[in-house]
C-alpha cells in the first residue's frame, strides 16, 4: 500500500548547522503519528520541509507516492497536505466564519472570481459555518478572531486546516498553551478526525498526545533516534536518553 | 586613446563617488533597515554647502512667506522630537506644541502683511577657508549632524514602522531638495577644482585628468577604511552582527540604539562629503539629489544589501554602465543602466554580496 | 445603506458645474483624476499590502503612448487610447514581475527604480518624448462626436469613468479574490499553506493597479493637452501616495478623500508659496508620525484620547 507520506534521507542545514539531518520515515494512511522530541530537535523544521515553507537541502518527500519537494507550497495544499501552526497565524481583523471561508475558497475555483460579492456565495457562507459547527464554535461565526478565547482560536486553527477535507493533516502542537478543560476538549476534537484524513502530530504534552497516537517518531538533533508503536517507544532507553539528557 | 582614457577615467570616478554615496546607504540599510531615501538630497546639500565654502560665501534671498514655512515647520518637527528626547509627558507635548503653532502662525500673519518681504543675508568666508579640505570637512558635518537630528528626533519616533521611516526620509528629501533650491536658487552653481589638481597628469602621450584620479583614489581609500572598520575593530564587529541578527546582537548586550545613530551619522557624512568631492565634476544643481538616488538603490540592490564589497563592485559596475552607456547610446543610457540591476535582482533577490533577501 | 452615501456624493458631484464657477469645475475634474490615481494605488498598497513608489510611472506611460501616437502618428483616440492602456499593461507585467521578486522595502525599492528608469527614459529619449520641453497641442477625443473641450463636457466625461472605475474597483474588493488579496495581504504564508497562489495575486493585482493607473493617465493627458517628464517623477507618486496615506488605506473611499485634499491643499497653496515640494515633504512627515492611519481615523483618535485624559 502506498504509504501517505514518505520521507527519505531529507537534509536541511542552517549555515552548516544541520537541522534536518537525513530523516526517513513512513507514515501508512489513516495512521495517527506523533513526532516528539526535545525543543530544538527539528520537528518544525520538519514540517516546514513537508509543507514547503522551507525547500531541502537533499533528499525525497512523497505524498501519497507523488513527489512534492519541489512544488510551491500552495501546489501541496491543492494535493491534500494540510497544516496547524505553532503560532496563531489566523486573520486577526476577520470574523470566524470569513477565516473559514479564506480556507474554502483556497482550493475553489471561485478563489479567481473578481466580480461577484463574496457575501452571495450561499454555498460557501454556509459550508464555513457548518465546519465551525464541527468544532463547537457555530455560535461565534460572526465574531472577529481577535475577540475569541485562545482556546477557541486554536479550535479555529484546527476548523480550517478540516474544512479543506486534506488527505494529509500536520498539527503542529496543537495542545500548546491550553487549560487541562481545553486540552481534553482538544484532544477529543483530533480523536473524533475521520479515519480518511492521515494525522501527523508535533506535541510537547506527554501525557495527552501519547493517547492520540498509534506510531511515535523521537527526533533528537535532527535525527530518528526512536521509532515504533507507543509502547516500543516508552520502553527503549534511547527514549529517556534523549529526554534526561546524557 | 585619448577619448576612452578618458571615459575610463571618468566611469572610475564616478564609481567612486557612488561608492560613497552609496556605501552608506547600504551600511544604513543593512543595519537598521530604514531605506533611506533621503539619502540623495543629503549628497545635494553637502555638494552645495561645499560650494559655497569654495566659492567664498554664500549670498541669500528668500521670500518671507517661503522661510516662514520653512521655519514653523522644521521647528514644529525639532519642537516634537527634542520633546520626545525629553520624554515629557503626552498632555505637556501637545500644550507646548499648541502654543508654538499659535505664537508661530501669529508671527507669520505679522510678518505677511507686508508682502513681498523677503529675508536677506550673507555669509563671506575668509580667503584661507575656501580650499577642498575644508569644503569637505563642511559638507560631511553639516550633513552628519543633520544625520543625526533625523536619526534621533525623527526616525526614532517610528521604531518597528518599516514603512513608515521610508515615507518620512521621502518627505524630508523633498523639504531638504526645495530648502537647497530656496537658498541657493535655480541655477547651477559650478565648483571648482582645487588649483593644485588642475593641471593634467601626463604619461607617455596620454593626459590623464588628475581630479578624477583623485576621486578613484579618495574612494578606495575610504572603502579600505571602512573595511579595516568593519572588520578589525569592535565597532565593526558590532555593526556586522547587528546587520546579521538585530535581535540577537542587542540580546548580548550590543548598544544597539547608540550604534545605530552612529552608522545613521556616518552614512550621511560620507554622502555629504561624496557630494562635495564630486562638485568639481557634477557641479551642484537641483535636481541631483533625483538624479543619485536611484543610482545608489541600484548598487544597492545589484551589489547587496549591507554588503561593503557588494557596494564597492556595484558602484564600479554602475559607474562604467553609466559613462559608457551615455557615451554609446545616450538617449537610452538610463535604460541600460537599470538592466543588470533587474538581471540580478531577477535571478538573485538578494544581490551580488548580499546576506539578506531584501 | 453605503450605496447609498456613495449615489448621494455622485448626485452632489453632478450639480457642481451648476453651482460653480468655471474653475473650480476644472478643479473637480483634476481632484478626479487624482481620485482614480490614488485609489488604484491602494488596490495595491491598503488591499495588497504592497507599498509602491512607482505609480506615477503608469500615468506617465499611458499619457505618453497617447500623445505620442496622437502627435508623431496622428492616429485618433479610439486607437490611442486602448493601445496607451495596452502598453501600459504589458510594461506592468513586466515591472510587476521584477518588483515582486522581493516584498516589503525591497519591493518599494524596485518599483521606485523601475518608474525611475521611465521617468529618465523620458528626459533623454529625446527622439520620441522631446524631452524637457514635454509633448504639447494634444486634443480631447470626442467621442460620438460631442466636444470634450469646455471645461464641464470634461468634467462630466471624468465623472462618468471615474464613477465606472471605483464601481469597479469596489466589486473586486468585495469579491472572492479581494478576499483572497487581503489574505495575502495579512497572513501570506497561511495563504499560501490553504492554496492560495500568492505570487500570482499579487502579481495580477499589479497589473491590474496599473491598468487605473493608466486610465488616470489617458484623463490627465487630456485635461492637460500636454504631458511632461515631471509627471513621471517620484514627486508625482509621492503625491499619489499621500493622498492613500492621508485619507486612509483601509477602505476605497480613504484615497479618495486623500486625493481631494491632496489636489486642493496643492491648488490652494500655490497661490501662496512657491515651495509645494517643501510643503508636500512636511505633510508627509507631519501625517506618518502623528495620523498614520489617515486624517479622518487619526483626528478620531487624537480627539478621544484628549477626551480621556
Amino acid at each position: 500500500m502506498t504509504a501517505a507520506l514518505s520521507i527519505q534521507n531529507l537534509k536541511k542545514s542552517f549555515g552548516g548547522l544541520p537541522a534536518t539531518n537525513d530523516v526517513s520515515m513512513d507514515v501508512t494512511p489513516g495512521e495517527r503519528r506523533l513526532i516528539i522530541g526535545p525543543n530544538g530537535a527539528g520537528k518544525t523544521t520538519l514540517f516546514n520541509l513537508i509543507t514547503g515553507d522551507l525547500r531541502r537541502d537533499s533528499g525525497a518527500i512523497r505524498l501519497f507516492g507523488e513527489e512534492i519537494s519541489r512544488l510551491a507550497p500552495h501546489q501541496r495544499a491543492h494535493r491534500g497536505l494540510a497544516r496547524t501552526y505553532q503560532i496563531i497565524t489566523l486573520f486577526q481583523k476577520d470574523s470566524l466564519e470569513h477565516n473559514l471561508v479564506l480556507s474554502l475558497l483556497g482550493l475553489s475555483k471561485s478563489r479567481w472570481d473578481a466580480f461577484r460579492p463574496i457575501a452571495r456565495f450561499g454555498a460557501l457562507n454556509d459550508e464555513a459555518r457548518r465546519v465551525l459547527g464541527l468544532v463547537g464554535l457555530g455560535h461565534l461565526a460572526k465574531r472577529p478572531i481577535g475577540e475569541v478565547s485562545y482556546g477557541e482560536k486554536r479550535r479555529v486553527e484546527i476548523a480550517m486546516a478540516l474544512a479543506q477535507k486534506p488527505k494529509l493533516l500536520l498539527l503542529d502542537e496543537p495542545l500548546a498553551g491550553l487549560s487541562r478543560e481545553e486540552r481534553a476538549a482538544m484532544k477529543e476534537l483530533i480523536a473524533g478526525i475521520p479515519r480518511e484524513v492521515t494525522v501527523v502530530m508535533i506535541e510537547h504534552d506527554m501525557d495527552t498526545a501519547l493517547d492520540l497516537a498509534e506510531r511515535i517518531t523521537v527526533l533528537h538533533y535532527g535525527k530518528v533516534i526512536v521509532e515504533g508503536t507507543r509502547a516500543e517507544v516508552v520502553a527503549d532507553p534511547k527514549t529517556r536518553e534523549v529526554y534526561l539528557g546524557d | 586613446m585619448q577619448y576612452w582614457t578618458i571615459q575610463t577615467l571618468n566611469s572610475l570616478a564616478l564609481g567612486g563617488l557612488l561608492f560613497l554615496l552609496a556605501a552608506g546607504f547600504s551600511i544604513i540599510f543593512g543595519l537598521m533597515r530604514i531605506a533611506n531615501l533621503t539619502h540623495g538630497s543629503m549628497y545635494m546639500l553637502g555638494a552645495y554647502a561645499g560650494a559655497s565654502v569654495l566659492t567664498g560665501g554664500l549670498r541669500v534671498r528668500v521670500p518671507g512667506s517661503d522661510l516662514a514655512l520653512f521655519l514653523v515647520a522644521s521647528g514644529f518637527l525639532l519642537l516634537f522630537g527634542v520633546m520626545r528626547l525629553a520624554r515629557l509627558r503626552q498632555r505637556t507635548m501637545v500644550y507646548a506644541l499648541g502654543a508654538y503653532a499659535l505664537v508661530a502662525v501669529a508671527a507669520c500673519a505679522l510678518m505677511l502683511r507686508t508682502p513681498g518681504s523677503a529675508f536677506e543675508g550673507a555669509i563671506t568666508l575668509p580667503d584661507f577657508a575656501r580650499n577642498m579640505w575644508i569644503a569637505v570637512a563642511a559638507g560631511a558635518l553639516l550633513v552628519g549632524v543633520f544625520g543625526v537630528a533625523l536619526e534621533r528626533l525623527i526616525l526614532r519616533e517610528l521604531t518597528g514602522n518599516a514603512l513608515g521611516q521610508v515615507l518620512v526620509t521621502l518627505g524630508i528629501s523633498f523639504i531638504v531638495a526645495d530648502f537647497c533650491l530656496m537658498v541657493w536658487g535655480g541655477d547651477p552653481i559650478p565648483v571648482p577644482t582645487p588649483p593644485s589638481l588642475q593641471a593634467p597628469l601626463r604619461v607617455g602621450s596620454v593626459a590623464f585628468p588628475t581630479y578624477r584620479l583623485v576621486v578613484l583614489v579618495i574612494a578606495v581609500v575610504t572603502a579600505v577604511a571602512l573595511y579595516l572598520l568593519m572588520d578589525r575593530t569592535r565597532v565593526g564587529a558590532m555593526i556586522r552582527a547587528g546587520v546579521d541578527d538585530p535581535q540577537m546582537a542587542r540580546a548580548v548586550g550590543i548598544p544597539v540604539s547608540k550604534l545605530f545613530t552612529a552608522v545613521f551619522c556616518l552614512g550621511a557624512a560620507l554622502a555629504g562629503a561624496g557630494g562635495i568631492i564630486g562638485g568639481p565634476i557634477m557641479s551642484a544643481y537641483p535636481g541631483l539629489d533625483a538624479d543619485m538616488l536611484p543610482l545608489a538603490l541600484i548598487v544597492v540592490m545589484l551589489g547587496g544589501v549591507g554588503s561593503l564589497l557588494g557596494a564597492f563592485v556595484g558602484s564600479f559596475l554602475t559607474g562604467a554602465i553609466y559613462t559608457f552607456g551615455t557615451a554609446l547610446l545616450p538617449d537610452l543610457a538610463y535604460v541600460i543602466l537599470f538592466l543588470p540591476m533587474i538581471f540580478v535582482i531577477a535571478f538573485r533577490p538578494r544581490g551580488l554580496f548580499g546576506r539578506q533577501t531584501v | 445603506m453605503r450605496v447609498a452615501g456613495w449615489a448621494l456624493l455622485v448626485v452632489v458631484l453632478l450639480g457642481v458645474p451648476w453651482v460653480m464657477g468655471e474653475y473650480f469645475v476644472n478643479l473637480g475634474s483634476q481632484i478626479l483624476i487624482a481620485a482614480i490615481f490614488a485609489a488604484s494605488l491602494n488596490l495595491l498598497v491598503g488591499y495588497g499590502g504592497l507599498p509602491s513608489l512607482g505609480h506615477a510611472a503608469w500615468l506617465g506611460l499611458a499619457a505618453y503612448i497617447s500623445a505620442w501616437m496622437s502627435l508623431k502618428l496622428g492616429l485618433g483616440h479610439w486607437i490611442t487610447a486602448p493601445a496607451a492602456i495596452l502598453g501600459t499593461a504589458l510594461v506592468a507585467c513586466v515591472f510587476g514581475w521584477i518588483s515582486l521578486r522581493a516584498t516589503g522595502l525591497g519591493f518599494l525599492m524596485l518599483t521606485l527604480a523601475l518608474s525611475q528608469v521611465l521617468w529618465g527614459t523620458a528626459y533623454r529619449w529625446v527622439a520620441v518624448t522631446d524631452g524637457d520641453n514635454g509633448l504639447r497641442g494634444l486634443s480631447r477625443p470626442a467621442p460620438f462626436g460631442l466636444s470634450l473641450d469646455g471645461a464641464t463636457a470634461f468634467y462630466y466625461f471624468c465623472l462618468a469613468i471615474t464613477v465606472l472605475a471605483i464601481a469597479l474597483m469596489a466589486m473586486f474588493v468585495a469579491s472572492p479574490f479581494g478576499a483572497a488579496l487581503r489574505g495575502t495581504r495579512d497572513q501570506p504564508r497561511r495563504m499560501g499553506a490553504l492554496g492560495h497562489d500568492v505570487w500570482l495575486i499579487r502579481w495580477i493585482t499589479f497589473v491590474y493597479s496599473a491598468f487605473w493607473g493608466g486610465v488616470s493617465g489617458l484623463l490627465f493627458v487630456y485635461y492637460n493637452k500636454y504631458i511632461h517628464p515631471a509627471s513621471l517623477s517620484i514627486q508625482s507618486s509621492a503625491e499619489g501616495l499621500l493622498g492613500v496615506i492621508a485619507g486612509g488605506s483601509g477602505t476605497l473611499a480613504g484615497p479618495i478623500v486623500g486625493a481631494a485634499i491632496v489636489m486642493l491643499l496643492k491648488n490652494y497653496v500655490s497661490a501662496y508659496i512657491e515651495r509645494w515640494n517643501m510643503l508636500l515633504g512636511f505633510v508627509f512627515v507631519f501625517i506618518v508620525i502623528f495620523m498614520p492611519e489617515g486624517v479622518v481615523p487619526g483626528l478620531k483618535r487624537l480627539w478621544s484620547r484628549w477626551r480621556r485624559k
